[in-house]
């Protein structure tokens, strides 16, 4: 059976450019980076050459780019990082409602060493309007950090715009949380005027275990890990060079092929929205109609629950994800969905799809004509949908 | 996918005694759709035996097949039987469930109890009992970390 991943934010196949880059750093070039002799001399090349590449993926200058262990530590860094070293200044801290959780949890963390946060809402589509971050900044406010693009519903937010108004009313610094984005929309830091942005190079093709963390010359963060003097003091432990190296290679192919992606992927996005939208009834569309990634789509199917959809869909070859609280570790359902006000009873009929470079069109036409008989079978055993179906008898 | 037994996903993908029954004489509904569960057996009753049991479900795999599996444990048992089948029996029946699925999505023995208990009350006059809500998580993820 031929597997489809509409799954990539969880997982994307490593290109083979990113594997080749990696190879000769595992034994060949096993050496340290800040070794003086011989040894060290082509690793460090390697990480040098990566940084630039990250750098022109994000229009950075390449001392602005630290390497992490992944995306989710990089918002740490950017949070805690931010919060240690400015809390003479503020305690204060704005997010969005649908932030990931290594953002909110962060903030979390910092509320029990006594920092304040403020989560400012986002509208139906799961928009942040600008007017609302200003209307939340306070004097003591050091750091706004809002997602460039949700990692469920896929809206892209106005960074330029947010970031225009808080350094136009505040002292805060601005960071964005490009994780999902990065690799697939533009993430040019001047062009979003950010002060700090983080990147998962694993969401677009590159290596897991490292993550991008952009911050601008004159940023002041304390670092997370002390040590040694590796990525410029910002965090330090002997660096992971086969998957710097990776991370550098997926970067160059993203800055290459940014718009072949789009191109590749809007097709099918719009064939699996029209398919799944016109072949279902009581089915809706989560995130902005429009501006939203090209690789992602969340739906909710009413009446049935996401985890028995993802289960009968794994049975067909089709990898899906799901808000519902069945599918979380903690039995909750999704706070995004949760935050654009979808009922909690719907948020179980959440069907979260996210694409990748090896989804055809033949694969979007698969699961739309699959689909419809997956959630007939499991709404026929729904007692919700047979109320909903004796009261419209009625 | 959760790591669930031969036996779930058989139950699942194959659940027995699906459907309604038209004039039951006992229906227990039981659940919460915030927590994305919520369980309906119905009961055809015949001389102290159940006669007839289906369900309908609306929930994950473990809901259904729990459900299902409750289902078929009670067909034909006189209700003294079918009482004492409690949650743990359904679950162990079917070679377990993984722990996160025990609470919530394991409800399908006490939604037949409570077909009984409509069944009895109605015989008594004093039925139907409607939908009984079982109470959300209210865990907080971040707590829940801390916790762990």
């Amino acid at each position: 059976m031929k597997i489809i991943n509409f799954d990539h934010f969880a997982a994307t196949k490593m290109r083979q450019e990113v594997k080749d880059a990696m190879e000769p750093y595992f034994i060949g070039e096993y050496g340290n980076p800040q070794s003086i002799h011989t040894l060290g001399d082509e690793p460090r090349e390697a990480v040098d050459k990566a940084r630039l590449k990250a750098a022109e993926l994000l229009n950075a200058a390449s001392t602005e780019v630290i390497f992490t262990g992944s995306g989710s530590e990089a918002n740490n860094l950017a949070i805690k990082g931010t919060a240690f070293a400015r809390m003479e200044k503020g305690r204060h801290i704005i997010v969005s409602k649908i932030e990931h959780f290594s953002v909110l949890n962060s903030v979390k963390s910092l509320a029990k060493l006594g920092f304040e946060f403020s989560e400012v809402p986002v509208d139906k589509y799961g928009s942040v309007d600008p007017q609302d971050v200003k209307n939340a900044l306070r004097k003591d406010t050091i750091l706004v950090s809002i997602t460039q693009a949700s990692n469920e519903i896929g809206t892209i937010q106005d960074i330029k715009e947010i970031s225009k108004i808080v350094h136009e009313n505040s002292a805060a610094y601005i960071h964005t949380d490009a994780n999902t984005s990065c690799g697939f929309i533009e993430t040019d830091v001047k062009e979003l005027g950010v002060d700090m942005l983080s990147a998962a190079p694993h969401r677009f093709y590159g290596p897991k275990g490292v993550g991008l963390f952009y911050l601008k010359k004159g940023i002041r963060i304390m670092p997370l890990i002390d040590g040694g003097i590796q990525e410029f003091g910002r965090r330090a432990g002997t660096e992971n060079v086969p998957a710097i190296a990776g991370a550098g290679a997926a970067c160059e192919l993203a800055k290459k092929e940014l718009k072949d992606r789009t191109l590749h992927l809007l097709p099918i996005q719009k064939t699996i929205t029209d398919g799944v939208l016109g072949g279902l009834d009581e089915v809706y569309l989560n995130g902005h109609p429009e501006k939203r990634l090209p690789n992602n789509l969340n739906f909710v199917v009413k009446y049935i629950e996401g985890e028995s959809m993802l289960m009968w869909l794994n049975n067909i070859g089709i990898m899906v994800a799901s808000g519902s609280a069945c599918t979380s570790k903690i039995l909750k359902s999704s706070h995004v969905l949760n935050a654009i006000g979808v009922d909690p009873a719907l948020a179980q009929g959440s069907l979260l799809i996210s694409l990748g470079e090896d989804n055809t069109l033949e694969d979007a036409e698969y699961f739309v004509k699959e689909l419809p008989a997956v959630v007939k079978k499991l709404r026929e055993m729904s007692p919700l949908y047979e109320e909903v179906m004796k009261r419209n008898k009625k | 996918m959760p790591v669930y037994s031969e036996k779930v996903m058989d139950h699942f993908q194959h659940p027995r005694n699906v459907g309604e029954i038209e004039n039951a004489d006992g229906v227990g509904e039981l659940g919460n759709p915030t927590c994305g569960d919520i369980m309906k057996i119905y009961i055809k009753v015949k001389d102290d035996k159940i006669e007839d049991v289906k369900f309908k479900t609306f929930g994950c795999g473990a809901a259904i097949a729990t459900s299902s599996m409750v289902t078929e444990l009670v067909k034909g048992k006189t209700l003294e039987e079918a009482e004492k089948v409690s949650n743990g029996v359904v679950a162990e029946a079917l070679d377990g469930l993984p722990p996160v699925k025990m609470h919530c999505s394991n409800l399908a023995a006490d939604a037949l109890h409570l077909a009984i208990e409509d069944y009895k009350a109605r015989k008594a006059g004093k039925g139907p009992i409607g939908r009984v809500e079982t109470p959300e998580h209210d865990e907080d993820e971040h707590d829940l970390l801390e916790h762990a």
